[in-house]
C-alpha cells in the first residue's frame, strides 16, 4: 500500500515554486509571502507525518510509496523514510521557512558602507522559487529508497544552490559557485558510475536499495563501489582533504542559502554514508574503518585549528563545520550503537546550531557590509539581542553542555570509546584525540566573539539597530530548538535508535550496548 | 565504612520536589533575560527573591533528610530519560549535596543583596542579576545532579556563568580577554573530565552514582579515571597546573568574585573529588595522593602570590587558590580528611565572601580604586567594613576559637599524619597566609592615608553592610560547631563514608601549636614592614623572589611560551596550508601545465581547470588513504 505523504511533501513545494516563478513581474512582497506560506505548509505536513511516524505501517521504512520510472532499467521512484531520514527532513522542513524570513532582503542587493555593490539586485521571485525547488529536493534525497533516485536527487540538488550562490551571493559569488559545482560534479560522476557497477554486479535488476542490502557479496568489488560512493559523500560532507570548496561557497552563498549549504545539503553526505556506503558494502565498510576514523580526526583538529586563524566570520563557521561533520563522520564509522545515533543527532543539531550562528553572523554582517571580524567590536553594548543570539548560536556551536549539541558530540565521543566493532585501542585514542577540540572550540567561538562583540564600540557599529521583530522571528525557535534539545533529546533518539540498530544489523556488527555489557559484570 | 546505597525516592515531600531549587533561580535568570529591560525596574528584587526561594526549599530538604534514619539519607529523585539506554537525569539529594545547597543558596542569597547596593549605579545591574541567578542554578544542578552527565552539565553551567559575569564590563578589553581565558582554561580541565567519563561508562556501563560501587584496591583504569577527574578539578578549582585563570577573573564586579570566585564554584573541584572519592580516590590511592600533591602545592603557590599582590582583589585570589590547596589537600586524605576538607570549604566560603564583600565595599567608598598602596588608615571612616573584614581576616589566618582555625587545624592535623611531608608544607603555608593576610589588613585599614585626592571613603549602605554581618557571624563561629564532636563528620559520613577511627580535636598538638606560632611570626613580620614601617605609595622594585610571586609565578609566561605561541604558530601554519597547501600545490600543478595547454585555457576559466585538478589532488589522497589499509 502505497502512502501519498512523501510525495505530497515534495509536490508542496514544487507547486509553489511555480506559483511563485509565475506571479506578476514585480509583485516581490508577494512572492516572499508565498514562498513563506508553502514553506510553512510543508513544515505543518512534515511535522503530521512524524507525529504518526511511530504507529504508521512498515518496518524499517515507513510512508513508503513506489512507482515505476523506468521500468526497463528497474528504476523506480521510490520513496519511504525510517527514523534518520525523518528527522533530516523535518530538519530541513524547519530551516526553510526561516531560510526565508532570513533571506527577506537577500535579492535586493548589498552595498558597502562606502557605496559599491557587494551584491547587485537580483530577481526576488527567481531566488525564492529557486529555494522552494530546493526544498522539494532536500525532502527527495533524504526520503528517496531507491538508489538511481537518490542520485538523481543529489546531483539536482547543485543547480537551484549553484545559482543562488552564483547569482545572489557576495563579492566573489562566480569564482565560489564554480568551485562548489566541479567539485560536486566530480565527486557526483564517481558516484555515478558506482550506482552503475552496483545495478550490473547485483543483477538484480533493480535499483531499490532494501532489494540490493547484502546483494554484493565479493569484498573487492565491494571495496571499489564502496569508494565511488564514499568518495562522493566525503566531497558533500566534506571531509579533509576535500573540503576547500566549503568555505569558498559558505563565504560568499547569502546568509540563508549558506544555512542550507552547510545545515542540510552537506548532511546529505554524512547521510549517504550511514545509509549506502554501511549498508551496501558492509565488508568494505569494515575494512576502511581505520583511515577513515583517521581522516575524520584529521577533520576534527585541522577544522578547528584553521577555524581560529579565520579573519572572515562565515569562512570561520564553515571551518568549524568541518570539524562537526569529522565528528559526524567518527561516529558513522565507530560502528557502535551510540556513537552512529549520536551522530545522526548531530546532524539535526548541527543544522540548528550552525544554522543561528550563519544567521545571526549574517544579520551582523548585513549592518555593516563585511564579513570581517576586525571591522566589528564592541557590538553588544549598541545591540544587545544580537549579541546575545549571536552568543547562545556560538555556545551552541562549541557544544556547551545544556544545549542541543552537546548530547550528540558526547554521544559520538562516548560511543566511539567505547565501540568494541574492532576490539583495538585505536578507536578510543580517536575519542581522546577529537575531544581536544572542545578546547580549540571554546577558543574559536570566543575569540570571534571578543573581537566582535567586546572591547571598545567601534565607530560603524555606534550606527547598528539591534535586531528587528522579523529577525527575531529568524532566531528565536532555533534558540528555543537548541535549548529544548539540549534537555530532551529524547523524542529525536526514540526515532533514531531502531533505524541506527537495522543498520547495524544490515552491517553485521555485533556491538552491544554498553549498558549490556555492564549489567553482566 | 563505606557510603550507604543511593535509593530511590518514592515518596512526596520537600525531597520529591528539589527540582525546584534549580528551577526557581533558572525562572529568574529566563524571565530577567527574555524580557531584559521590561524588568529593569525589579529584575534585582526578583533575582534576590528567586535565590532566596531556593534557599528556603534547600533548608526545608535538610530538614526532611535530618528527620530520616541514616541508611535512607541518600535519595535519588528521578527526573526524566536523559540519553535513552545511557544516562537519566535525576537528582542526588545526600548530606554532601545538601551542605553544599545550603551553602550555595544562603551565601549566594547575601551576596544577591548585597549586590542591589553594589551594582545599584550600573545600568545592566538587571543583566547582572541573571547571571548571578544563572550561576546559582547551574551551582545547583552541579551538586545536586545523581550522574556525571548532569554533574558536567552544571560544571559547565558555572563556567558560562562565571564567563559571562567575569566579562560583565566586557567593553573593557581586559575583562573580555580575562572572561575568555577563564572558559579556554576550564576547558582544558573538562578535557580531562569528559574522557573520565569515557571510561567510567565503558568500564562500569553507568554514570550514575547509584550504579558505581566503592571500590577497595586502586587498579589501573580506576586511576587513569582519578587522575581525568583530578584534571577536571584543577580547571574548574584552579588548581596548579591550571591556575592562571583566576587571577584575571578579578575583572568581574566585586560580588562575582566573593559568590563564584571565592565561596562556591570554585570549590567544585574538590566536590568532584570527595563526590567521585569511593569510587576512585580510595583512602592511600595513587590518584589520592596526586590530589594531596596538587593540594599541597597549590596552597604554597597561592599564598606566596598572595604576598606580592597590591590589589587587594588579587591578593584575595591568591588567597583563595591556596585556601582551595587546603581543600584538596584534605580531599586527599579519604574520609576524615574529607569532613576537614568540606568544612573548611563551608566555613571558607563564609569567611572569603566576607572578607571579597568587605573588599567590596573598601572600593565602594574609594572610588572602585583596588590598589591597596592608595588605602591607608581607613578604620575610621568605614567601622563596619573594617569590624567584618578583620573578622574575616581572624578566620582565615586561623585565629584560635574562629570558624578557619578548626577547619585549617584539622586538615593539617590529618595531613602531617597521613603525609607528614605535605603536612608540614601545609603548616609553613599557614604562616605565610598569616604574613599576606596582615599586610593586607595594615595596607588598608592602618597607617596613614595614601588615598587620591578625589577619595571620600564612606560606609556603604545598609544593604551592603547586613550581609557582611552575617558572614562575619559564620566565620566566627561556624567552624567551632562543625568541628568539635566531629559533628560534620557524622553528617557526612552515610555520603562519603566514615573512618575507621573518629579523630578527637587537640588544642594543644604540637603541629597545632607549631601552625599558631609560624602564623604569629608572620603577622609579626607584616606588621614590621607594613604596620609599624611607612608603605609606599609606589611599588618599589623588589627582590628577585617578590618579582616572581608578583607575576603569578611566572604561570602565564609558561603558558605563553609552551602553549600559547606554538599554538599561534600552528594556527598560522595550518591556515597557511589550506590556502596554499591542499589548493596551491594544485595552482602550481596548473601553472606548469599552463604552458602547454594555452589552448584549452580559451574554452575554460583557469579557476575551473585549477579546482578540477585539486578535486583530483585531494580525491587521491583520499583513495591512497582507502588502499593503504584496505588493498583494494
Amino acid at each position: 500500500m502505497s502512502s501519498l505523504w512523501l510525495p505530497i511533501l515534495m509536490a508542496v513545494p514544487v507547486l509553489g515554486a511555480i506559483v511563485v516563478a509565475l506571479l506578476p513581474k514585480g509583485s516581490t512582497t508577494l512572492a516572499k509571502q508565498v514562498t513563506l506560506l508553502v514553506s510553512l505548509v510543508v513544515l505543518a505536513l512534515t511535522l503530521v507525518m512524524a507525529f504518526q511516524f511511530p504507529n504508521a505501517a512498515g518496518e524499517r521504512f515507513k510512508f513508503e510509496a513506489t512507482y515505476d520510472w523506468i521500468p526497463s532499467f528497474g528504476v523506480h521512484f521510490g520513496v519511504g523514510v525510517d527514523g534518520i531520514a525523518l528527522v533530516l527532513i523535518a530538519l530541513s522542513a524547519v530551516l526553510v521557512p526561516i531560510v526565508v524570513l532570513a533571506s527577506w532582503h537577500d535579492a535586493d542587493g548589498v552595498k558597502a558602507a562606502d557605496g559599491t555593490v557587494v551584491a547587485p539586485k537580483r530577481s526576488v521571485k527567481t531566488y525564492f522559487s529557486l529555494l522552494l525547488v530546493l526544498e522539494a529536493m532536500m525532502i527527495g534525497v533524504f526520503a528517496a529508497t531507491d538508489v538511481f533516485l537518490f542520485y538523481v536527487f543529489f546531483e539536482a540538488m547543485l543547480i537551484p544552490m549553484y545559482f543562488m550562490i552564483g547569482s545572489y551571493g557576495g563579492a566573489q559569488r562566480s569564482y565560489a559557485a564554480v568551485k562548489f559545482l566541479l567539485y560536486s560534479l566530480f565527486g557526483g560522476l564517481l558516484m555515478l558510475v558506482a550506482v552503475i557497477g552496483l545495478y550490473v554486479v547485483a543483477g538484480q535488476g533493480t535499483f531499490m536499495f532494501p532489494e540490493l542490502v547484502g546483494a554484493i557479496q565479493d569484498p573487492a568489488t565491494q571495496k571499489w563501489l564502496f569508494a565511488g560512493f564514499f568518495i562522493a559523500f566525503a566531497i558533500k560532507a566534506p571531509l579533509w582533504p576535500v573540503h576547500t570548496w566549503l568555505p569558498d561557497a559558505a563565504a560568499q552563498a547569502p546568509a540563508g542559502a549558506a544555512v542550507l549549504l552547510v545545515g542540510v545539503l552537506d548532511k546529505v553526505g554524512t547521510f549517504g554514508m550511514l545509509r549506502f556506503c554501511l549498508e551496501l558494502f558492509p565488508d568494505a565498510a569494515k575494512a576502511f574503518t581505520t583511515p577513515i576514523i583517521v581522516l575524520a580526526v584529521i577533520s576534527i583538529i585541522y577544522g578547528a585549528i584553521v577555524a581560529i586563524g579565520q579573519t572572515d566570520m562565515k569562512r570561520l563557521i564553515a571551518y568549524t563545520s568541518i570539524s562537526h561533520f569529522g565528528f559526524i563522520v567518527m561516529g558513522v564509522f565507530a560502528m557502535s550503537q551510540v556513537a552512529q545515533a549520536g551522530a545522526a543527532l548531530y546532524m539535526v543539531n548541527h543544522g540548528f546550531a550552525t544554522g543561528a550562528l550563519f544567521l545571526a553572523a549574517g544579520f551582523l554582517i548585513a549592518r555593516r557590509g563585511s564579513p570581517h571580524i576586525a571591522d566589528y567590536g564592541g557590538v553588544q553594548k549598541v545591540t544587545p539581542v544580537l549579541a546575545g543570539f549571536f552568543l547562545v548560536a556560538g555556545l551552541a556551536g562549541l557544544s556547551l553542555p545544556g544545549l542541543s549539541s552537546f548530547v550528540s558530540e558526547f554521544m559520538v565521543m562516548i560511543g566511539t570509546y567505547s565501540s568494541e566493532a574492532f576490539g583495538s585501542g585505536a578507536l578510543a585514542a580517536a575519542a581522546i584525540v577529537s575531544a581536544l577540540a572542545v578546547i580549540l572550540a571554546a577558543v574559536y567561538i570566543l575569540w570571534m566573539v571578543q573581537r566582535a562583540l567586546n572591547g571598545p564600540t567601534a565607530e560603524p557599529v555606534k550606527a547598528f539597530k539591534d535586531l528587528n521583530a522579523r529577525e527575531v522571528w529568524v532566531l528565536a525557535p532555533l534558540v528555543a530548538l537548541i535549548i529544548g534539545f539540549g534537555f530532551f533529546p529524547k523524542p529525536l533518539l526514540d526515532v533514531i535508535n531502531p533505524a541506527v540498530t537495522s543498520t547495524l544489523v544490515n552491517v553485521q556488527v555485533h556491538n552491544p550496548g554498553v549498558a549490556e555489557k555492564g549489567a553482566g559484570q | 565504612m563505606d557510603p550507604v546505597e543511593i535509593i530511590q525516592h518514592t515518596t512526596g515531600g520537600v525531597i520529591g520536589l528539589s527540582w525546584l531549587m534549580i528551577a526557581f533561580p533558572l525562572v529568574g535568570a529566563t524571565i530577567l533575560l527574555v524580557f531584559n529591560r521590561y524588568t529593569n525596574r525589579w529584575g534585582h528584587l526578583l533575582g534576590v527573591a528567586m535565590s532566596l526561594a531556593s534557599f528556603v526549599v534547600a533548608v526545608l530538604a535538610f530538614v526532611e533528610l535530618l528527620g530520616l534514619p541514616e541508611a535512607q539519607r541518600r535519595q535519588a529523585v528521578h527526573l526524566w530519560e536523559f540519553i535513552p539506554g545511557m544516562v537519566d537525569m535525576g537528582l542526588l539529594i545526600d548530606p554532601l549535596s545538601i551542605a553544599f545547597a545550603l551553602l550555595i543558596t544562603g551565601v549566594g542569597s547575601l551576596i544577591h543583596i548585597y549586590s542591589i547596593g553594589y551594582m545599584s549605579h550600573d545600568p545592566d545591574r538587571r543583566r547582572f542579576f541573571a547571571y548571578l541567578n544563572l550561576f546559582v542554578a547551574a551551582m545547583l544542578l552541579l551538586v545536586l545532579a545523581d550522574n556525571y552527565v548532569g554533574l558536567f552539565i552544571g560544571w559547565e553551567g558555572v563556567g558560562l556563568a562565571s564567563y559571562l559575569l567575569i566579562g560583565f564590563w566586557q567593553f573593557k578589553p581586559s575583562a573580555a580577554v580575562a572572561a575568555k581565558k577563564a572558559f579556554v582554561v576550564n576547558r582544558v580541565g573538562d578535557f580531562g573530565l569528559l574522557v573520565g567519563m569515557f571510561l567510567i561508562w565503558t568500564t562500569f556501563g553507568t554514570l550514575a552514582f547509584a550504579e558505581l560501587k566503592p571500590i577497595t584496591a586502586e587498579n589501573p583504569t580506576t586511576l587513569a579515571i582519578g587522575l581525568l577527574l583530578l584534571l577536571g578539578a584543577c580547571g574548574k578549582s584552579a588548581q596548579l597546573p591550571l591556575q592562571s585563570w583566576l587571577l584575571d577573573a578579578m575583572e568581574g564586579p566585586t560580588p562575582v568574585s566573593a559568590l563564584i570566585h571565592a565561596a562556591t564554584m570554585v570549590t567544585a573541584g574538590v566536590y568532584l573529588v570527595v563526590r567521585s572519592g569511593a569510587f576512585f580516590f580510595p583512602e592511600g590511592s595513587g590518584a589520592a595522593l596526586a590530589v594531596a600533591v596538587v593540594g599541597a602545592a597549590t596552597l604554597l603557590a597561592g599564598a606566596i602570590i598572595g604576598c606580592a599582590k597590591d590589589d587587594i582583589k588579587k591578593g584575595l585570589a591568591g588567597s583563595t587558590m591556596s585556601q582551595i590547596g587546603y581543600m584538596m589537600l584534605g580531599a586527599g586524605l579519604g574520609p576524615v580528611g574529607y569532613a576537614f576538607a568540606i568544612g573548611h570549604l563551608i566555613t571558607h566560603g563564609f569567611f572569603k565572601a566576607d572578607l571579597f564583600l568587605g573588599a567590596g565595599s573598601v572600593m565602594h567608598g574609594m572610588n572602585d580604586e583596588v590598589n591597596m598602596r592608595k588605602y591607608g588608615g581607613l578604620r575610621t571612616y568605614m567601622p563596619v567594613t573594617f569590624a567584618t573584614f578583620f573578622i574575616g581576616y581572624l578566620a582565615i589566618i586561623g585565629f584560635p576559637l574562629l570558624s578557619g582555625y578548626f577547619t585549617k587545624e584539622g586538615i593539617i592535623e590529618t595531613a602531617v599524619h597521613a603525609q607528614p611531608i605535605l603536612g608540614w608544607l601545609a603548616v609553613a603555608g599557614a604562616g605565610i597566609t598569616g604574613f599576606y593576610m596582615s599586610r593586607m589588613v595594615f595596607m588598608t585599614f592602618f597607617g596613614e592615608k595614601r588615598w587620591e585626592k578625589d577619595a571620600h571613603p564612606h560606609e556603604s549602605p545598609t544593604v551592603m553592610t547586613v550581609p557582611l554581618i552575617v558572614l562575619s557571624i559564620g566565620s566566627v563561629f561556624l567552624g567551632g560547631y562543625l568541628i568539635l564532636s566531629n559533628r560534620l563528620m557524622d553528617w557526612l559520613a552515610p555520603a562519603v563514608g566514615a573512618p575507621a577511627a573518629r579523630p578527637e580535636f587537640h588544642f594543644t598538638s604540637t603541629t597545632g601549636l607549631a601552625t599558631l606560632a609560624l602564623v604569629a611570626v608572620g603577622a609579626a613580620f607584616a606588621w614590621y614592614k607594613y604596620g609599624r614601617a611607612e608603605v609606599p605609595a609606589v611599588q618599589p622594585r623588589g627582590s628577585f623572589l617578590t618579582t616572581f610571586a608578583r607575576r603569578d609565578l611566572y604561570g602565564d609566561a609558561i603558558n605563553e611560551s609552551l602553549i600559547m605561541r606554538p599554538g599561534q604558530w600552528l594556527t598560522r601554519l595550518a591556515v597557511f596550508f589550506d590556502n596554499r597547501g591542499i589548493d596551491g600545490v594544485v595552482n602550481g600543478l596548473a601553472a606548469g601545465i599552463g604552458g602547454s595547454s594555452g589552448r584549452l585555457r580559451r574554452l575554460q576559466t583557469g579557476f575551473a581547470r585549477t579546482y578540477a585538478l585539486s578535486i583530483l589532488f585531494g580525491a587521491a589522497i583520499l583513495t591512497g588513504a582507502l588502499l593503504l589499509v584496505g588493498n583494494i
